[in-house]
């Protein structure tokens, strides 16, 4: 059992999301996220030694295509969808600080 | 920011403070489509944004499938580092905000890469531990326009997705390097074993390469001191520089009494220093989790067997077999292996070898005059670099006749005595220049008697006056050996 959920875990999440919550919002979504966390911490009292954790309902693994070339979308309905564009590219607002 | 240059050099104070380096290299795999769509993977030569689809824009509702070809190279690429490939991997969501990505995350993986735990073996017999060597897809590529050319400044940024999903396999190394050189040489062996094993081109000015370096200093044997990251380099040079740039301003920062931050940093290339970029405050929780869209990655015994065996020899085996061949080698002839190896020459080494021609000679040729034509090898076959060496050798061909015989045949192809006789290079029989050196004996007495006393220098007047009488066809090994039969 992980210690419960904190507002301030809830804060920090928010910011990762970019997410501006209220006072009211932290408290409300402290409280439940934290029933939601609670009832998954259910899983903790069971022996689950041996399974592996499912990602899927169904079992499949290594599903791969081969490598082939298959056409790309037409760059001007691509360009189109985006709010600005320059020089066939996105543009975007001045990025502060590099990628991560 | 702490001055480094004035007051300390690296060799006075590694006396006192030893680096503690690890590596994570990112090498684009080389497949034709990128990682989980089958847009072209070839972002260099399109336009720009004329590689993208639903999947690698990031579009709701699109279902990204992994590249076998991808899985298969990273595969490859883990087994000739000697790791394990697990039972079970899966892939992740690496979550940022940065326009970069238009998915605004980054699949990768996380607790469960797909290989894991080996090592790499350095030609200066030193062993660097992997830690693991997992696949991800790359990033998207910015323009920053205005401002001072950095990103700082710039009122707006361009983005290109042509990269984003590219695939790329990701080499962690364990904090074993001591020194920046180690560093140096591990990049550059496993630079040649992603090139051997067909995963990467290897080309790291082209970003087909890319290294992050995390430094820390501590006094030998003591506990690892708080390390650094540099982000993003992109060459042996840089590298080596930036390692001996952070190394000696984290021991100033020390010994000086303060103490070091744990962040990211940013080599700049022409001032030659690292700059803070992000401490760990601002560090970036990247809420992992499963990538739900994927399905997991379990590559079979099978799979990997089919893999192993389809590797072919690796840079170390391939040096090791080379330099056998060569009786005694000098360091030079060492360095010409070492190029033969890395530009992969070894099938011209191996073929004048075998047709009989001196292993060093082959080497030096291969490794000066095939090393500076490697664009046009193309046009040169191992029968034609195998009879210049040997025309060289057997004295046919002066050594200057026969580089440039060898730059026609990189040229343009053709036949190796064919260009000589179209030059002129065709050499005096033996006959002739027999009676050649005969004349000349008989014109120079007292040259000549000088020669007979013992008087080596001689030899090269002789040498002077016969290649006067026939305009320079003559080869001076030969000339010397018609006056040693006559001495």
């Amino acid at each position: 059992m992980t210690s419960p959920l904190r507002r301030e875990d809830v804060a920090h999440v928010a910011k990762l999301a970019r997410l501006s919550l209220t006072e009211a919002e932290l408290d409300l979504f402290t409280e439940q996220l934290g029933q939601i966390l609670e009832h998954a911490n259910d899983m903790s009292t069971l022996n689950l030694e041996d399974v592996i954790p499912t990602a899927h309902p169904f079992g499949l693994v290594n599903v791969v295509r081969d490598d082939v070339v298959r056409p790309s979308l037409d760059r001007d309905v691509v360009l189109a969808m985006a709010p600005d564009a320059q020089d066939g590219r996105f543009a975007v607002p001045r990025i502060m600080g590099e990628a991560p | 920011m702490t001055s480094t240059s004035a007051v300390s050099t690296l060799d006075q104070v590694m006396e006192r403070w030893e680096p503690v380096i690890g590596l994570e290299v990112h090498g684009q795999l080389l497949t034709r489509s990128k990682m989980f769509c089958g847009c072209s993977a070839d972002y260099i030569g399109s336009p720009p944004n004329s590689n993208t689809c639903p999947v690698c824009l990031g579009l709701p509702g699109v279902l990204p499938v992994m590249n076998r070809v991808a899985v298969e190279y990273t595969v490859r690429s883990a087994l000739a580092l000697n790791c394990e490939i697990p039972e079970h991997s899966k892939f992740d969501r690496k979550n940022y905000f940065y326009p970069d990505m238009p998915k605004d995350f980054q699949i990768s993986q996380y607790d469960l890469p797909i290989n894991s735990g080996g090592y790499l073996d350095l030609p200066d017999g030193s062993r660097v531990s992997i830690e693991r060597a997992h696949l991800e897809e790359d990033t998207g590529k910015s323009t920053h326009l205005g401002g001072t050319g950095r990103i700082h400044g710039a009122d707006r940024s361009l983005v290109d997705y042509n990269r984003s999903g590219v695939p790329l396999v990701e080499i962690v190394s364990g904090p074993d390097i001591r020194s920046s050189a180690q560093a140096r040489a591990y990049v550059a062996e496993l630079r040649g074993i992603l090139i051997a094993t067909g995963a990467s081109d290897g080309r790291m000015e082209e970003g087909s390469v890319r290294i992050d370096a995390n430094v820390s200093v501590r006094k030998p044997d003591a506990v690892f001191g708080t390390r650094c990251e540099i982000k993003n380099l992109n060459s042996l040079r840089s590298l080596q520089r930036a390692i001996d740039y952070e190394a000696l301003r984290q021991i100033d920062v020390i010994e000086d009494g303060g103490s070091i931050r744990q962040e990211t940093r940013h080599w700049d290339e022409i001032l030659g220093v690292t700059s803070t970029m992000r401490t760990k405050e601002e560090a970036e929780d990247y809420r992992y989790f499963r990538e739900p869209d994927l399905v997991d990655l379990d590559p079979d015994q099978a799979w990997q067997d089919r893999i192993r065996e389809s590797l072919p020899a690796m840079p170390a085996e391939r040096r090791q077999k080379l330099t056998a061949r060569v009786l005694d080698p000098t360091p030079a002839q060492l360095d010409g292996v070492e190029v033969v190896i890395d530009l992969g020459l070894e099938a011209f080494v191996n073929a004048a070898i075998d047709a009989g021609a001196d292993p060093a000679l082959a080497i030096a040729r291969a490794a000066n005059e095939l090393a500076a034509g490697i664009d046009d090898l193309h046009n040169l076959t191992l029968e034609s670099f195998s009879a210049t060496v040997r025309m060289e050798q057997s004295g046919e061909l002066s050594s200057t006749q026969a580089k440039t015989v060898l730059g026609e045949l990189l040229a343009s192809g053709g036949d190796p005595k064919a260009i000589a006789t179209a030059k002129g290079y065709e050499q005096l029989s033996s006959d002739s220049l027999g009676t050649t050196v005969a004349t000349l004996i008989e014109e120079n007495p007292d040259e000549w008697a000088r020669y007979r006393e013992g008087d080596e220098k001689l030899a090269q007047f002789f040498i002077g006056q016969v290649m006067k009488v026939t305009k320079g066809r003559a080869n001076g090994k030969a000339v010397i050996a018609e006056l040693q039969a006559r001495r």
